[in-house]
């Protein structure tokens, strides 16, 4: 890669600016900052997609009273009931029963504050979803990328 | 307690903290060249093991292993320590910041707050430099950043005991004792050696070349395999394994040019001045690679043909790299002392 190809397509980023290897005028290799490349963009825009439309399911499924809030909570720190469990320490079939809202409904205090605590949030948090995903993606524009 | 530590943002977080450790300790050393005595460069597949659920793409060496490489191939002494107790493992940080050593962490990614949200995912060996700690912050040299960081004491914390693949489990290591000479040159040679012997004879078909060759093989099927939604999605990954956080682009390949280029340069040896142009080809070739990989992402046409295509433009940088890495291990071969 040319010094001068060094890509400069900011994405979601959020202005941090990282370096990319390059080659100079007399072909000598420099170290050239790049504040993104669209192609790394694509990849990583396509993967927070993945996860919004996961969290979309999750709040339809919760909104229809078959999964508890903490399966929201789960899915927007990018876990699954296995990583989850090794986080708590709760044993996974566990987790997997506080997934169900009438299991979660009469989780003691104990519990529920390990939760908390993991996902840097309070109880009154963790019992309570929002009605679209609130991922704190300052640049995540979906428009742009359908 | 705070070490005057020189900060240098580079583009991979281990080499850039070998090197940074040895440029504190009076080893003028670049990136490139830690990179390189380290053995860094490597090509594995293995879709046993899962990052963010999707299968581990790697264009490196495993974690901790340039450090440790680095180290020993010059000489120096150094230590290094896992813990299972979080209290315990801040306890000997702070101990070792407080006797003035700057100190290397494994850590996750997902917790660090100064990461920007889009980059934070559950990749656990991510590597920094602990300097210093004020009230209950740490200082950080983060290598990927322009700029020194703070982490608070309680993120930190969580970012050191990572859970799930790759976990860092409070992992420090620092230098001991500095050896009253160096060969550089003999580091050198020893790592183009054993990046040779990584990409070509390990006698396992998940890395090296063959591993390229196999992710070709199993990225064609994965249109009919996973359906189309999912194979967007193992495409996609391999993509982000390949360029985001710090490979410095092309997966490694045009960071180890620039390496193979002061080598040539450190040993006197000509030959490794147009080794190290091929070595760019292949990086750009990755980032071909890249390109269309996106171009599909992006058009959301999973095609078959689509991802033919991209197993050809996969085959074709195992040729390149069979090739370029027979040639460097018989251009060394030839020179060494």
């Amino acid at each position: 890669m040319k010094k001068a190809d060094v890509p400069q397509q900011s994405g979601l980023m959020a202005g941090c600016r990282e370096v990319n290897y390059a080659v100079d005028d007399d072909g000598s290799y420099t170290l050239a900052p790049s504040s993104g490349w669209e192609a790394k963009n694509v990849a990583l825009r396509h993967a927070w997609e993945a996860i919004i439309e996961q969290l979309e399911q999750e709040l339809a499924a919760i909104r229809a009273g078959r999964k508890s809030p903490l399966s929201y909570h789960m899915v927007k720190n990018q876990m699954d009931p296995a990583l989850l469990a090794k986080y708590s320490g709760i044993p996974r079939w566990r987790v997997k029963r506080h997934l169900k809202p009438a299991v979660f409904a009469k989780l003691d205090r104990a519990v529920l504050t390990s939760y908390a605590e993991l996902f840097g949030i309070s109880i009154e948090h963790l019992c309570r979803v929002p009605d679209v995903p609130d991922l704190a993606l300052a640049d995540f524009d979906r428009s742009e990328s359908r | 307690m705070n070490i005057d530590f020189p900060h240098r943002q580079f583009a991979h977080c281990e080499s850039g903290v070998t090197a940074n450790l040895l440029n504190y300790y009076g080893l003028p050393c670049s990136e490139a060249l830690a990179f390189g005595i380290g053995g860094g460069l490597f090509f594995a597949y293995v879709p046993f093991v899962k990052i963010n659920f999707l299968p581990l793409t790697t264009f490196r060496i495993g974690p901790g292993s340039i450090f440790k490489k680095t180290t020993k191939r010059l000489g120096v002494k150094v230590g290094r320590q896992q813990f299972k107790d979080p209290r315990a493992a801040e306890q000997e940080l702070d101990r070792l910041l407080a006797s003035g050593c700057p100190v290397g962490a494994q850590t996750g990614v997902f917790w660090l707050p100064y990461f920007p949200p889009a980059y934070r995912f559950h990749f656990n060996a991510h590597n920094l430099v602990v300097y210093g700690k004020e009230g209950d912050e740490y200082l950080i040299s983060d290598p990927i950043f322009e700029e020194p960081v703070r982490c608070a004491a309680r993120d930190l914390r969580k970012a050191r005991f990572a859970k799930g693949a790759l976990a860092p489990k409070g992992k420090l290591y620092y230098f001991e004792k500095m050896p009253e000479r160096f060969d550089v040159a003999q580091a050198a040679v020893a790592g183009i050696k054993d990046a040779c012997w990584a990409m070509l004879k390990i006698p396992l078909p998940l890395v090296g070349v063959h591993g390229i060759r196999l992710l070709a093989r199993q990225l064609a099927k994965w249109p009919v395999k996973l359906g189309e939604k999912d194979a967007l999605q193992h495409l996609g990954h391999v993509v982000r394994m390949q360029e985001e956080i710090g490979t410095g682009g092309g997966g490694f390949r045009l960071l180890y040019a620039a390496f193979l280029q002061e080598a040539a340069e450190l040993l006197q040896n000509r030959p490794l001045l147009e080794l190290s142009e091929r070595c760019t080809a292949v990086g750009d070739r990755w980032r071909e690679f890249a390109v269309a990989a996106s171009r599909v992402c992006k058009g959301r046409q999973a095609g078959p043909d689509a991802f033919r295509e991209l197993a050809e433009l996969l085959r074709h940088c195992a040729g390149q790299e069979e090739a370029l890495f027979t040639d460097l291990h018989r251009a060394v071969s030839a020179r060494t002392r």
